[in-house]
Formats: structure tokens, sequence, C-alpha cells
């Protein structure tokens, strides 16, 4: 039984490479076919809002792969929800549609169920 | 208890140290570490040009030093390396830059290193990041 990894992504997406980064461990375990979840906390959040515009700023998007992540095998994909209201983001406009919101509450017992964590 | 020690910072953070002393208090413990992984700007922690003014420490050397005394697997990632100029002779010769700041017994290599080692070790410890 393979342990399973929990990465919490704090990154804004325009702050540096972190974001990506954080999400490229996600899309390797999911090629390696291991139990994965992904949630997005405190400035990570933003890495979820629709219509960003990279290129404004000579970066990529990130946007089209979150939204390939399930295709790579990676279903479990959570946004704080506290994390949300403190930013005014609704959970309803996110760009990626299988992100689950969950109640800050819900989070420790989130991590809890993982064997491992990863925090970037 | 086996560990896996995950490092995201260079070798001038705080967090890089702290990692260093955890290394050597596992072993001195009587513990062992299956990988020591370094990602995001803890490719430089591995860096073999830095140079620290003579009454501070050392972290880095101090870091190469420890991996080669006790023959640990001391990979850093690839991509997050080649992103921040930590290039290997290998790396070097193949993007035709001039620098050479990795060497043994350091070694380049995927973030499927970090899930192999997650998956070997009984706790896997990170250190620096945001």
């Amino acid at each position: 039984m393979p342990k399973s990894l929990l990465i919490i992504s704090r990154q804004a997406p325009w702050a540096g490479p972190g974001a990506k980064e954080a999400l490229d461990i996600v899309l390797a375990c999911g090629a390696f076919d291991l139990p994965v979840a992904l949630l997005f906390l405190d400035d990570g959040i933003f890495q979820l809002l629709a219509n960003q515009n990279g290129a404004a700023i000579q970066q990529k998007n990130l946007t089209a792969n979150l939204q390939a992540l399930s295709m790579f095998g990676v279903d479990d994909v959570y946004a704080c929800s506290y994390s949300l209201s403190e930013r005014g983001i609704s959970p309803a406009g996110l760009a990626v549609a299988d992100v689950q919101s969950l109640p800050v509450e819900d989070v420790r017992a989130l991590i809890d169920r993982y064997d491992q964590v990863i925090t970037l | 208890m086996k560990f896996a020690i995950a490092l995201y910072s260079a070798a001038h953070a705080p967090s890089s140290r702290r990692a260093l002393r955890f290394a050597q208090a596992a072993l001195a413990g009587g513990h062992e570490i299956v990988r020591l992984f370094f990602y995001q700007d803890g490719v430089h922690s591995a860096s073999s040009n830095i140079v620290t003014p003579q009454d501070e420490q050392d972290i880095a050397q101090q870091w190469a030093a420890f991996v080669s005394q006790h023959q640990l697997d001391g990979v850093v990632c690839i991509a997050a390396a080649l992103r921040r100029g930590v290039l290997n002779e290998d790396e070097a010769a193949r993007y035709q830059r001039p620098g050479i700041n990795l060497q043994a017994p350091w070694e380049l290599s995927g973030l499927g290193q970090l899930h192999d080692a997650i998956q070997s070790a009984d706790r896997l410890i990170c250190f620096g990041g945001p």
C-alpha cells in the first residue's frame, strides 16, 4: 500500500516559481500513480482565479495545468474556505471545476488523513 | 526510524542550517536517512561556489562534507537546479554554460526521487519554504 501525500500550495501564482514547483510535485505523483491530494491555502488560492493574464508579465499561465489535474489522476483538490473568504473570492468563480471548498475546521482532519505532507 | 529530508532553502537561510543539524542529530541518534532531496531554493545549499566570510559558518561546505562522510544519497532536483543556475559538469556542457557549481557527492535527478524517498521513509521532514 503506497503512502499517501498531501501537497499544501500556499504561494500566489506570480510570486515566483513556488506555485509551479508545488504543482510539479503533484503531477509527478500522479505519473507514479501514488495517492495524492492538493490543498490551496492562504495566497495559494490566487492560483485558482479565472481569467489570469500571465502574458502581460511575460509569464506562463498555470490554469491549464490545474484544469488538467484530473487527467493526471489527481481528483482530490481542495481550497480552504477561510482563505477564500479572507480574500473575498467566491468558490463559484474558480477556474478549476472540481476544486472542493473545505471549511477551515476540516483542514486539520484532511492533514491527518495523509501519511506525508509537503507545504510549499 | 527512516527519515527522508527535503530542503527548500539556500545555504544562507537559517532553515538550511537547521536541516543540517537535524540530519546530523538523526544519524547520531542511530536513525537512518534514506535520502536528502533539495528542491526550490534548496538547490543553492548544494552549490560548491559559495564563499562565506571567515568568521561565519559555511553551511554548503558542511552539507557536502556531511553527505560524503556518511555516504548519503544527496539528490538535487534537476529542474529546480537548472532554473537557478546550479549545474554539474554534464549540464554545463549540455547547455553550454561557463560555470560548474555542483559536484560529488551531489547528484542531479528528478522529482521521482522525492516520491521514492517518501515511499521508503517512515517520516518526511521538510525544512524551509514559504
